[in-house]
């Protein structure tokens, strides 16, 4: 009887806590978003979508998931092809590609207003090749273009590291064999890898893209950093609504819609790249 | 005659060493592209407060501790870094207390449930659960947590829990059953076992995964900011200070959150690629 009831024992825990913290807030997020002092309504979503910046605020986080997560899924499978042909140094390597996994949000943010601050580095460079005399504001509120690249290149900067380590764990999965096998029949490298790793490393690039994808919709801290309120995106206009604008029901509206574009995200990837149980490796 | 035989083996030997420098090309850049940017902060980090703001800028640092006693001495800074460790370390003792058991059922009991749990384990991942903490700031101001470390620390475990879980669920899965059953058959009860046969192996394993939960809670902002208000922990202070506070103080705090951060890595850096291969399945 002791062993039957043992696993559960040590489960409880860790479910009851998943219980509290997980699923229960959002109950509660679900609630407030579609209630106001106590009844159903759909005001809060209206709210939302009716002000000035929501058009803005959706068309920049979904434009900058659209051209940050293609870029990373490249640099990603880059990274792990050159790591797993690597012989001297690989670990050394794959410590450096994954740094920036350490590494918070908010510090990514900070690291590339170094480069692209108007006192910043990437300012002294052009200086100093003589491509400008005075100092270009990068940043400022005129400038949403170069707020969006510099956004766009700490994102990659920032969270290609996490596909990488996912596409190499992936990669090492697949058995030599099929490698030898094609370079016997004449195979290149390049047709080795479109024929042998891409699709055999499915699975792997189906996590790796939805984990990404949902951590783009998330962005914040980056772009808190970088742009401030210049560039608005879902996350940080949520957070106005909590804080600035004190309308509790509005940010949980917010934030069902992130949840949502989420979930939706999760399940199309999940159906375009499913992998069916027989090609499993 | 020789000659028609010797050119196409001397021009793929040819073609393999330009590929092989093509390799080493590609990771020093990708290292450099990695690492630059890094440099930079810290660049500006061990600069005065002068050379931070002054144009144009200087690419080697100064080692001036200017900026850094300016943010160390700075109201309010040497509270958030103690608030960060101690958030940290909370994250770091639940998620390992809660998620270690349940590691260790899914790895040595099959019952029914277990599929669920593994469920709503991955769950998890498809969330971006920092929102969660929108409707748990209601929740914390009616039982009296709100503003706390402990508050914050619960939010932030919904964040390591997972990875807990499965991280000691493969830790636990590697160690065989068989040094278990022959403890028991030496007269071990199973948490004698447990403790004296399992435990000493997985500690390497458990002390990574408890660094990277530590790691998780330093790094999260957006969680910390909605829920801190006097407590602030480091980000959630750097965050809000964005607006006003001078480039030094920004750069200098974003080195004190990167450096911790560059350490943890460091030190789980041969469980990195196992626990995120793993935790991402």
């Amino acid at each position: 009887m002791h062993g039957k009831a043992l696993p559960y024992l040590l489960l409880m825990p860790a479910t009851l806590f998943l219980c509290v913290f997980f699923l229960y807030p959002f109950v509660l997020v679900a609630f407030e978003a579609l209630t106001r002092d106590g009844a159903f309504t759909l005001d809060n979503f209206r709210a939302m979508a009716g002000s000035w910046k929501f058009p803005v605020t959706v068309r920049n986080t979904l434009l900058l998931a659209a051209i940050v997560v293609p870029i990373q899924l490249v640099m990603a499978l880059l990274m792990a092809s050159v790591v797993s042909r690597l012989e001297t140094g690989r670990s050394a390597a794959l410590y450096i590609f994954a740094i920036p996994l350490g590494i918070s949000d908010l510090a990514a943010g900070l690291i590339w207003l170094a480069i692209f601050d108007q006192s910043g580095f990437l300012n002294t460079l052009l200086a100093h090749l003589g491509v400008v005399d005075r100092p270009i504001m990068f940043l400022g509120y005129q400038s949403k273009l170069t707020i969006f690249i510099a956004v766009a290149l700490a994102e990659i900067w920032r969270a290609t590291a996490i596909m990488m380590v996912i596409l190499v764990a992936g990669m090492g999965l697949i058995p030599k064999e099929y490698y030898e096998a094609a370079e016997v029949f004449g195979a290149g490298p390049w047709k080795r890898f479109v024929r042998i790793t891409l699709p055999l490393l499915r699975p792997s690039l189906q996590t790796a893209i939805i984990l990404r994808v949902i951590l783009a919709f998330e962005v914040f801290a980056v772009v808190a950093a970088l742009g401030g309120t210049n560039l608005p995106v879902l996350m940080g206009e949520t957070y106005n609504w909590q804080f600035t604008l004190q309308d509790r029901n509005v940010a949980a509206a917010s934030a069902l819609l992130i949840l949502a574009i989420s979930i939706g995200f999760t399940l199309f990837f999940l159906r375009v790249l499913r992998v069916p149980k027989e090609a499993r490796i | 005659m020789s000659a028609v035989t010797q050119t196409p083996a001397a021009a793929s030997a040819d073609a393999r060493k330009a590929g092989d420098w093509l390799l080493i090309a590609t990771v020093i850049l990708l290292g450099v592209w990695v690492l630059l940017p890094i440099y930079l902060l810290i660049v500006n980090a061990l600069s005065s407060p002068e050379q931070v703001t002054a144009f144009p800028k200087r690419f080697f640092p100064a080692f001036d501790t200017g900026s850094l006693s300016f943010f160390i001495n700075f109201a309010g800074v040497a509270r958030a870094l103690w608030n960060s460790v101690l958030v940290a370390t909370l994250t770091m003792i639940l998620s390992i207390g809660f998620g270690a058991p349940a590691g260790y059922a899914l790895s040595r009991f099959d019952f029914p449930g277990k599929g669920t749990f593994r469920f709503l384990v991955l769950m998890t991942r498809a969330f971006p659960l920092p929102l969660l903490a929108l409707p748990l700031a209601v929740m914390f101001i009616r039982t009296g947590l709100d503003d706390t470390a402990i508050g914050l620390a619960l939010v932030h475990t919904t964040l390591a829990l997972p990875f807990a879980v499965l991280i000691t669920f493969s830790l636990f899965s590697g160690i065989p059953v068989e040094l278990e059953e022959a403890a028991w058959t030496l007269g071990c009860t199973r948490l004698q076992a447990f403790r004296k046969v399992i435990l000493p192996l997985a500690l390497p394993g458990i002390a990574a995964s408890a660094v990277f939960a530590f790691t998780i809670s330093w790094n999260e902002v957006f969680a910390a900011a909605v829920l801190t208000i006097e407590n602030r922990t480091l980000t959630a202070f750097l965050l809000q200070s964005l607006g006003e506070s001078p480039l030094y103080l920004k750069f200098a705090g974003g080195a004190a959150l990167v450096v911790p951060a560059l350490i943890f890595i460091f030190a789980v850096r041969k469980y990195l690629f196992a626990m995120w291969g793993i935790a991402n399945r």
